[in-house]
This record gives C-alpha cells, sequence and structure tokens, in this order.
C-alpha cells in the first residue's frame, strides 16, 4: 500500500495535536496518507509557506483564512478551511505583580467568571494595560476585544494590544513590555512554571464555543485535490476523536513533547489536555473542563457562522463594510466539503451549516443530516447573541 | 520620521546576531546605494520600524518576531504607508526564490518591483549563504557528537572484553549492520543501557 505525501505545517502548540496524532497515531496511514510534518516559526511564515505551496495543509489560526478573504494583511492566496481543528483552548494571564494587586484587592482568581475577572483586572492594572497576543489575526485578539469592550462603561481607553510570538511571551512578561497576555497553551502554563506569571481565564469563559485552529488549504488545491481533502478531513476527524477520550491525554502529551514537535515538558503540555491547571506560582489549582475541544459537540464542523463572527469583528476593527465582510467570509469554512468527506462514517454532521452562535446555555439535540447532533453549551459571557442573518 | 535622499531605498535589517547583519549589510552595499538600519533587538520591533519609516524590511523566515511585522500590514490611518509583504507584487518568481533562502522582505505599497529586485537578489544570496552555513555547522556538530558516543561505546567494550580498538569497532559494525541500524545508534543504545546498570 503506497501512501501519498502531503507536507504540513504546524505551530508547536498544543492543540497541533490533532495533526501530529494523525500521523503518530496512524489515522493518516488509515487513510493512505502520510503527513510531512514541518514545524513552523511564526504564523506568518506557516501562512505564506502555504500560500507559495511549500505545504499543501496547515494548522492555522482561525481569523487568518478569514482575514485573508478580508483582504487584510500580508499577501495570500485565497485559503479554505477543512475543519474545525479545535474549539477552545487559549488562556489568559497576568504578570506576577498584576497578579499580586489583584490578589491585594481581594481577587480569588476563580478562573471561570469572566465578567469579574475583567473588571477586577482593569481597575488592579490602571490605564495603560499592556496586552500581548500571538498575532493580529487570532482569536485572541478577538476574544480579548471582545471582552474588553464587553465589561461596561469602565474599561480604561489606554489599553494597548500587541503582538508578541509565543516563544517570546514569557520573556516580554520577565522584562516589563506587557503586563498580561493571552496565548495558546503551553505557554501559559510555562510562565507560571517560570513563576512570572498567573492564569486569570481560559478562553472558553469569553466564549465557551470559539473555533481556535483549523485546518486550512489553498482554495485551489481542495479544487484540484477532491481525493485528499476527503481523506485528509477523515484523518483529522478520527485523530480528534482520540484526542477527546480522556484515556489518550497521558500519551497525547508525551508524543507531543517529544524534541521532533514541542520540545517542552509532558507534564506542563498534559494539563491543558485534562484541564488542570496550576495557576500560580504558588501553586494554587484550578480545573477547567473542556479547556480544548476536539471532537465533542461537532467540534470539527467548520460553521459558516463561525466563519462570519470572526469576520463581522475584523471588519469593525479595520473599519470594513461588514456586510460585505459577511458574504465574503461565507464561503471561506467549506462545510460542504466536510460534509461530503464524512457522509456515512458515523460522523455527527448537523442539519445547518450556519447557526446561531452564543445561543446554548446548556447540552442540547439538534437536528442532524441522519441522526441528532449533540451541541454542547455555546455562550457569550455578556449573554449576547451572535446571528448571522441579523448582523451587522 | 529622518531625512534622506529622496531616491535612495532605506531599507532596515533586523537580525541580532552581529557577524551575520555585517554580510547582509555588505551584500546589500555591493548591490547599490541604500540607507540601511540594522535592528538587533527584537523589543518594541514594531514602533522602532515606525520611527524609521523604511521602505523594506528584511527579516529572517526563522525569526518568531516576524509575526510583530504583520501588524504594520494592518496599519490603518491614510497617511499611514501600509507595509505588506512584498510578494503579492513580484511578478518573476522572486517569491519563492527568497522564501527557498530563509528571507522575508516587507516594502511599503507601491514600490517598483525594478527598485526593489537588486536589494532582493543581495539578499537572497546572503541568506543562502547562511543557510548553507547553518545545515554544514549543524551536520558538524551531529558528526562531533556521535564520534564522542561511538568512542565512549567502543571504549566500554574493550573494557569488557579485554580486545582491541579495531575489534571493539567491528562488533559495533556488526551489530549495526545485523540490527539495520546505523554504527552511532547502536553505540549510544549501549552508552544508555549502561548508564542505567552502573
Amino acid at each position: 500500500m503506497s501512501l501519498t505525501r502531503i507536507p504540513t505545517g504546524y505551530v508547536p502548540l498544543t492543540d497541533a495535536a490533532p495533526l501530529i496524532a494523525a500521523q503518530e497515531m496512524g489515522f493518516a496511514a488509515e487513510e493512505r496518507l502520510t503527513l510531512d510534518l514541518h514545524r513552523a516559526p511564526s504564523w506568518s511564515s506557516l501562512r505564506d509557506m502555504l500560500a507559495f505551496g511549500r505545504v499543501d495543509a496547515a494548522h492555522m489560526l482561525a481569523p487568518v483564512p478569514v482575514a485573508a478573504a478580508l483582504g487584510l494583511g500580508g499577501a495570500s492566496a485565497p485559503l479554505s478551511v477543512l475543519s474545525v481543528l479545535s474549539v477552545n483552548g487559549t488562556v489568559i494571564g497576568v504578570s506576577s505583580s498584576l497578579a499580586r494587586r489583584l490578589i491585594d484587592a481581594g481577587y480569588r482568581f476563580s478562573f471561570d467568571d469572566a465578567l469579574s475577572a475583567g473588571r477586577a483586572l482593569t481597575a488592579a492594572a490602571g490605564p495603560n494595560l499592556r496586552i500581548g497576543v500571538p498575532f493580529p489575526f487570532s482569536m485572541h485578539a478577538e476574544l480579548l476585544t471582545y471582552w474588553l469592550k464587553g465589561l461596561g462603561t469602565d474599561t480604561p481607553a489606554g489599553i494597548g494590544i500587541r503582538t508578541v510570538p509565543p516563544p517570546l511571551m514569557t520573556e516580554a512578561i520577565r522584562n516589563g513590555e506587557i503586563d498580561a497576555f493571552c496565548v495558546g497553551e503551553p505557554w501559559g502554563s510555562m510562565a507560571v512554571e517560570q513563576g512570572i506569571g498567573a492564569l486569570l481565564l481560559p478562553g472558553q469563559a469569553i466564549w465557551s464555543f470559539a473555533p481556535e485552529k483549523v485546518l486550512t488549504v489553498r482554495s485551489t488545491w481542495a479544487e484540484t485535490e477532491p481525493g485528499l481533502t476527503g481523506r485528509l478531513i477523515r484523518a483529522l476527524w478520527r485523530a480528534g476523536r482520540w484526542l477527546a477520550d480522556p484515556a489518550s491525554c497521558g500519551l497525547a502529551a508525551e508524543i507531543l513533547s517529544s524534541r521532533r514537535y514541542l520540545d517542552l515538558p509532558a507534564e506542563i503540555i498534559e494539563r491543558a489536555l485534562s484541564g488542570k491547571f496550576t495557576v500560580s506560582a504558588q501553586g494554587l489549582q484550578r480545573g477547567a473542563p473542556g479547556f480544548i475541544g476536539f471532537h465533542d459537540g461537532a467540534a470539527g464542523f467548520p460553521w459558516r457562522s463561525q466563519a462570519q463572527w470572526i469576520a463581522l469583528q475584523l471588519a469593525r476593527r479595520n473599519g470594513l463594510d461588514g456586510e460585505t465582510a459577511l458574504a465574503k467570509a461565507g464561503s471561506v469554512f467549506r462545510s460542504d466539503l466536510y460534509r461530503n468527506a464524512l457522509r456515512g462514517t458515523g460522523a455527527d454532521l448537523p442539519a445547518a451549516s450556519s447557526k446561531l452562535e452564543g445561543a446554548v446555555s446548556s447540552p442540547l439535540l439538534a437536528a442532524g443530516e441522519s441522526e441528532t447532533v449533540s451541541l454542547l453549551k455555546n455562550r457569550f459571557f455578556d449573554g449576547r447573541v451572535f446571528d448571522p442573518l441579523a448582523a451587522p | 520620521m529622518l531625512c534622506r535622499m529622496p531616491d535612495t531605498l532605506s531599507i532596515i535589517v533586523v537580525e541580532a546576531d552581529r557577524e551575520r547583519a555585517f554580510m547582509i549589510v555588505d551584500g546589500l552595499r555591493e548591490a547599490g546605494e541604500f540607507d540601511i538600519h540594522v535592528i538587533s533587538e527584537p523589543s518594541r520591533l514594531a514602533r522602532q520600524i515606525q520611527l524609521q519609516d523604511p521602505d523594506v524590511v528584511l527579516i529572517d523566515i526563522e525569526n518568531p518576531s516576524r509575526d510583530v511585522l504583520e501588524e504594520l500590514a494592518l496599519a490603518s490611518g491614510p497617511k499611514d504607508r501600509p507595509v505588506a509583504m512584498f510578494v503579492d507584487r513580484s511578478e518573476d518568481g522572486m517569491t519563492s526564490a527568497a522564501v527557498e533562502a530563509g528571507v522575508s522582505a516587507y516594502v511599503v505599497d507601491g514600490l517598483q518591483p525594478a527598485r526593489l529586485k537588486p536589494v532582493l537578489d543581495a539578499a537572497i544570496a546572503r541568506f543562502r549563504m547562511f543557510q548553507r552555513m547553518r545545515t554544514e555547522l549543524a551536520e558538524t556538530k551531529r558528526a562531533l557528537e556521535e564520534r564522542k558516543v561511538i568512542d565512549r561505546a567502543k571504549g566500554m567494550i574493550m573494557k569488557a572484553r579485554g580486545i582491541g580498538e579495531d575489534e571493539a569497532y567491528a562488533l559495533l559494525r556488526k551489530a549495526a549492520m545485523d540490527q539495520n541500524k546505523r554504527v552511532a545508534e547502536i553505540a549510544q543504545a549501549l552508552v544508555s543501557a549502561a548508564g542505567l546498570l552502573a
């Protein structure tokens, strides 16, 4: 049996797990594929590697292909999202000195309530809070902006969100260049481990079902390689199902920690996978069940409404027309290709390709193509609901 | 904003290593008259670049700070000179040549490809050289490490069996051939195992 090689790029983060597991655990081979995994030093270089054909598939921040469709950022070829690789999985943290001020002010680091955490943070930080995010087009930047705006009237005007590449995040905190950060694991836990920061919130406290990383290809590749596209989607779906099994957690962390991939301690990587965090240098423990989702609640399904939520935030921040942005973003997340690839495999396929975002307050059953599909909690911290048909 | 001759392209090179920075600057000087600045400190990169307002920014693709430059591509006000990765306006394969060589170039909107070409040609040549040097260095290091491990394994076999060096190496090589592995791998396994037993 000969395997087809697909050059695939990823950034060394815990949520690269589906691609790494697909290759290492044989899910790719089941589809007669070999993922030739290339570790990328930055998101911009990975996007360019994809655009110029050095890789054919990539682990990508969900807003990057949407931004490309809106003509924002560096040059790029048109990109298509085949599936959502992970839901949630980011963490917000603060420098040790800011953590001390929060504790002095009586904040208890409950690690679950975005509203109280946000108010405590802006009160303790003063008017010039500087927050690092990994990339201008990232859920980190979108969730932070959404959160800070939704806190009420007293949000200071001087808050600055700036780009700091994840491996440099701990150094930027240590040097006092930023006071807080929103980053993908394991870099939040690394900051705690190095004794320079404390974790304030998991990203899910702002939006409980936020698409985080997406499987992205060039749109032309998706057109010319329909067979490979389907095999890739199926391999990643199986990898996600394996990762969602709590029994896989330890092994997944081991594999990710190897020198070839993240080259960081397995114990620290495992925190995100198990949802059990050490949030301060003093060893304070907090749980975040469902911190990162790979499978449950139809996690892999690329909802058009997810792309549209992202597009609308990008449009608002960059002065673009909202309606045009919604129209352009709708076709970036390829729910059609996802359905074609997984029909008949037993995968959850919802009947609709778009939904109200933020409208599910507890798990529920929704209409599916053949059977019903269970959806997980999907709420914004401020209780607002995004209706792509009623926006902007 | 700095004063400069209106026709001279201004170039910023982002490079922490002094030697490499010098080599890039030399390469660019040979290619033409440019106003060149080197930034070696990655912190506040975006701000430093905004202050200098260059026409071209050159940065190693391997440098994670590259993501900071994307912020500049978002420059919003009409008076800001947006920085874009050059690749969208290059027509003659310069893009892939640059990517292959490991250099990213950001240029201000509207810069003529003809003016950019000598800069990129020079940068690409230097970066290709760095890439070769990097590969050679890695290979040399690996070879040295392997030599050390093989020597240790040989020494252990010589002691344990009371045999000479050549004989010990022949044993290692035979084991490697039998198991379809490299001599260095067999040597490493022996050294690790001995460490556990000691």
